[in-house]
């Protein structure tokens, strides 16, 4: 039986664990796919009080290190069903706890068009930094209209021939400063009130249709799709039990406890303000000391 | 067996190989998630004796990187007799590369 299972690796759940583990909890930590979440893709943390600069991947294996040496059980396991009792099924096995933090994060949003997925690492990217380089020269397309893809168009109309701006609106999300930055560019050619409707070619993506709002379509010529159109939390398996919003979002009015008493929520997976790094982290600690208080006070 | 770093040069006479399938884990050293998949591509060489593993940075390999179309990293390559028998995209667990290379 454990005191707490904290099911995602990433910030907030890497934070939730130090805490219960200095507080000599029991604890399982469960994880799908690797620890860290999405700070692994990012070569520059900046905004990290504290550490001036310092990558994703590196700030993220101190974390998980940090953890580690609290010998804190991590199973690398997809959980798959939690129930009333705090009871956890994974790909794995069952395991039973006597409160639950969920810290499962969010993921890059997709388009959701058919060959979105089959195209990914053939020309569909879902990150400029990353994969930018590998379009020297080409033409691109960047679809969104917030800060991210106003960033992305920006580093990616460094290396690429030509970028496109593809936004469904007719205006953007994304800072103005951004914006000028953007009209500066003479290979950077804005497309509003369009949809992308359909990515063709064979074995990588060769062009894009786009519809507007009055219907017309376009077909235009790509090497590469960079999508950022936000992110997307992976909630639907708590969805018999925990109230989730209609973004898939987890809901909580304290912004700690969820809707069944000793399941607790932290991170970008819950409704929230401002997800990043500082925040996650504030969760994560923040549901750990309440998961205990309120573990300390049923004993 | 351990992980050998390879350069462009390489390339070719590494993936000619007649007797076992030959893994290339293509990777730049400034990307979190190859770096992330890196040590699982450690412990798949010192398990798996049917497979040789080479590591690849691409950043210095523009035209292996055009002739096999990497337009994301991680990818791994895997060749059977020189030729390419599957690509993997992105960072994978351990259990997901293993049933790749076995397959």
């Amino acid at each position: 039986m454990y005191d707490i299972i904290i099911i995602g690796a990433g910030p907030a759940g890497l934070t939730a664990a130090l805490y219960a583990r200095r507080a000599n909890k029991k604890v399982l930590v469960l994880e799908a796919k690797s620890y860290g979440g999405q700070i692994i893709n990012a070569s520059n943390v900046e905004n990290y009080p504290g550490i001036p600069n310092i990558s994703g991947f590196d700030l993220a294996t101190n974390m998980y290190n940090q953890v580690k040496e609290l010998d804190t059980e991590i199973k690398f396991e997809t959980a798959l069903h939690i129930d009333e009792d705090k009871k956890v099924t994974t790909n794995k096995g069952t395991y039973q706890a006597k409160a639950i933090i969920l810290a499962t994060g969010a993921e890059n949003r997709k388009l959701n068009i058919p060959k979105e997925e089959e195209f990914v690492g053939k020309g569909v990217s879902y990150c400029a930094t990353c994969d930018g380089n590998f379009f020297k020269n080409k033409v691109v397309a960047v679809v969104g209209g917030g800060n991210t893809a106003l960033e992305d168009a920006i580093y990616l109309s460094n290396i690429a021939k030509k970028v496109y701006l593809i936004h469904r609106r007719d205006n953007f999300r994304g800072e103005s400063r951004y914006l000028s930055d953007i009209k500066k560019k003479d290979n950077i050619e804005i497309i509003l009130n369009s949809n992308i409707t359909k990515l063709n070619g064979e074995d990588k993506i060769e062009s894009i249709e786009v519809t507007d709002k009055d219907n017309n379509t376009k077909e235009i010529s790509i090497s590469g799709l960079f999508i950022a159109v936000g992110q997307s939390p992976k909630n639907e398996i708590f969805a018999n039990l925990i109230k989730i919003n209609d973004y898939g979002y987890i809901e909580s009015e304290d912004g700690v406890h969820t809707n069944i008493e000793g399941i607790y929520v932290a991170g970008d997976t819950r409704v929230k303000t401002l997800r990043q790094l500082t925040t996650a982290v504030s969760d994560g600690s923040i549901a750990a000391t309440t998961a205990i208080k309120e573990l300390r006070r049923d004993e | 067996m351990s992980v050998k770093k390879i350069e462009e040069k390489d390339f070719k006479e590494v993936i000619n190989n007649k007797e076992k399938k030959v893994l290339v884990d293509c990777y730049a050293d400034w990307c979190g998630p190859c770096r992330m998949l890196s040590p699982i591509i450690d412990e798949l060489a010192s398990e798996i004796d049917s497979c040789e593993f080479y590591k690849l940075n691409v950043d210095d390999a523009e035209e292996v990187s055009r002739e096999y179309g990497i337009m994301s990293i991680p990818t791994v390559l895997i060749f059977k007799d020189g030729k390419e028998v599957a690509k993997s995209i992105g960072l994978k667990t351990k259990e997901e590369l293993k049933e790749i290379i076995e397959k």
